[in-house]
């Protein structure tokens, strides 16, 4: 049985076409459809509901302590406030979800991580937590709204002032206020536009959705729903966890090596990680060249050798053609080669670029 | 959603136009707007042969891959390129932008008028 966001109703209202994910009923896009709501957020701005994500606080003396243990990244020297991201592994090196962890303070940490593991995760962290820390999974109280484009935050500053906005990406404030509801602001996305994702109490979410809906009418701000969410991580080559990564995935081969920091002294997953150096499989970028949409889940071919398997795949509506993200042997990985993916039973052609295949202008 | 009186129809929402010894086939407005806006579409090639009930093509939009089925068995005699081009146009004149044309039609499903079409597909959206 599925749950519903706070923003359920709002969806149904603005003609949400509702599906389940992650356990979540939500909508896969609105009337306009996931072409110009893609596009609303390449060229004004979009309007996403991520409430269903998990949010864990991590808390204690060795709050510090149990983040350098279980995740890749280092989380030494972060000012208040500061993000980072992260993968989380097994001891096999494989990853069991990628999150970001926010600073409050000292020994005060946010931890936000996919929907599709949220409980998943709380249970991986309570089975190896150590030391004087508590994890609490304050998923329920929180909702999310996304607001991204390069429109973004010329809406947010109607809402809000000056010093309540991060100035920094990857930088949040955490007693913030926007349309005068307490939220924490982050400058983050999914979608590689400018933009914030906001937390909030969740029965604060539909006042602030149709607060921000407001305010951004005049620069041409809609709703967009998961089927834009995916095609502008993909356009943006952002990894999603199940696809370009799981548990049998390591983040180097994912091409996550800036969050894995090999020089800390220990981490879950370190040695096996270390193990297998150099790595035999990549992540690598596909452009169709040929006649055809590649999807997830496709083989890849290279001189007729079967060399590895899609991860993710679409057409892409900024870009106008369609790319794909695969992991393949690392010797047929050079960008600048031609393969071919099966598509339901026809090859089609493509060629190997590099990563991000859309990155937007400063 | 949009009708014609002159076609037949398929409880898979496919529409049929018999033109002397031909069938033209295509989608149907109902069919092109819970699919999307559509961005690619496969044909089959001249000289092919098609049996009523049967995938014989797709149509994708960016999020999914959907199966056509043919409404006859035949072969196919011509199939409208401009589609490859223009895939869009399949959701602004459904009933201009047909697929393929089917000749030696040996058998068809069982196919519904304009009234039965219409009363089918609000029974399904009902369910």
């Amino acid at each position: 049985m599925e749950l519903k966001t706070p923003l359920y109703d709002a969806h149904v209202k603005a003609g949400g076409k509702i599906v389940p994910f992650a356990g979540y009923l939500l909508p896969v896009q609105y009337g306009t459809g996931v072409i110009k709501e893609h596009m609303a957020v390449r060229t004004q701005a979009g309007l996403f509901d991520v409430s269903h994500m998990g949010e864990v606080l991590c808390e204690g003396k060795d709050a510090l302590a149990n983040l350098q243990k279980m995740l890749t990244n280092d989380f030494t020297n972060m000012v208040d406030g500061q993000a980072r991201y992260s993968p989380m592994c097994n001891e096999n090196g494989g990853t069991v979800d990628d999150l970001i962890v926010y600073k409050k303070s000292d020994n005060h940490y946010f931890i936000v991580v996919n929907a599709a593991n949220k409980d998943k995760d709380y249970q991986w962290m309570l089975a190896h937590q150590f030391g004087e820390v508590t994890f609490t999974d304050v998923s329920d109280q929180y909702a999310q709204i996304a607001l991204q484009g390069p429109k973004a935050m010329e809406i947010l500053k109607k809402l809000t002032t000056e010093e309540k906005i991060p100035k920094k990406y990857y930088h949040a404030v955490f007693d913030s206020e926007a349309a005068g509801i307490p939220c924490i602001i982050s400058k983050t996305g999914y979608t590689g536009e400018d933009g914030v994702e906001l937390y909030l109490a969740s029965e604060d979410a539909q006042k602030m959705w149709d607060a921000l809906l407001e305010a951004g009418k005049e620069e041409g701000l809609i709703p967009c729903g998961l089927g834009a969410r995916d095609t502008l991580r993909m356009e943006a080559a952002m990894p999603l966890y199940g696809h370009e990564m799981d548990d049998e995935v390591t983040p180097l081969e994912t091409g996550l090596g800036f969050a894995v920091k090999m020089a800390k002294e220990d981490f879950i997953g370190k040695d096996a990680i270390e193990s297998k150096k150099p790595n035999n499989r990549k992540r690598i970028g596909l452009k169709v060249t040929g006649r055809g949409i590649i999807r997830e889940h496709q083989d890849v071919y290279a001189d007729g050798k079967l060399i590895g398997h899609t991860t993710s795949g679409t057409h892409c509506p900024y870009l106008g053609y369609p790319i794909a993200m695969a992991l393949v042997d690392a010797e047929h990985a050079e960008v600048g080669m031609k393969v071919e993916a099966d598509v339901r039973g026809r090859r089609v052609e493509a060629e190997i670029v590099a990563l991000p295949f859309y990155k937007r202008s400063k | 959603m949009e009708l014609r009186e002159e076609l037949k129809y398929a409880k898979s929402h496919e529409w049929v136009k018999e033109e002397g010894e031909e069938c033209i086939i295509g989608l149907t407005d109902y069919a092109q707007s819970e699919l999307g806006e559509l961005v690619f579409v496969n044909l089959p090639e001249v000289g092919d042969e098609v049996t009523a009930g049967e995938v014989f093509g797709d149509v994708e939009s960016v999020k999914a891959v959907s199966d056509i089925y043919s409404p006859v068995t035949g072969v196919v005699s011509e199939i409208n390129e401009e589609l490859l081009d223009e895939p869009g146009s399949i959701n602004e004149q459904p009933y201009e932008a047909w697929f393929i044309k089917v000749k030696e039609v040996t058998a068809k499903e069982e196919l519904l008028s304009m009234e039965e079409y219409e009363a089918f597909v609000e029974s399904e959206k009902n369910q």
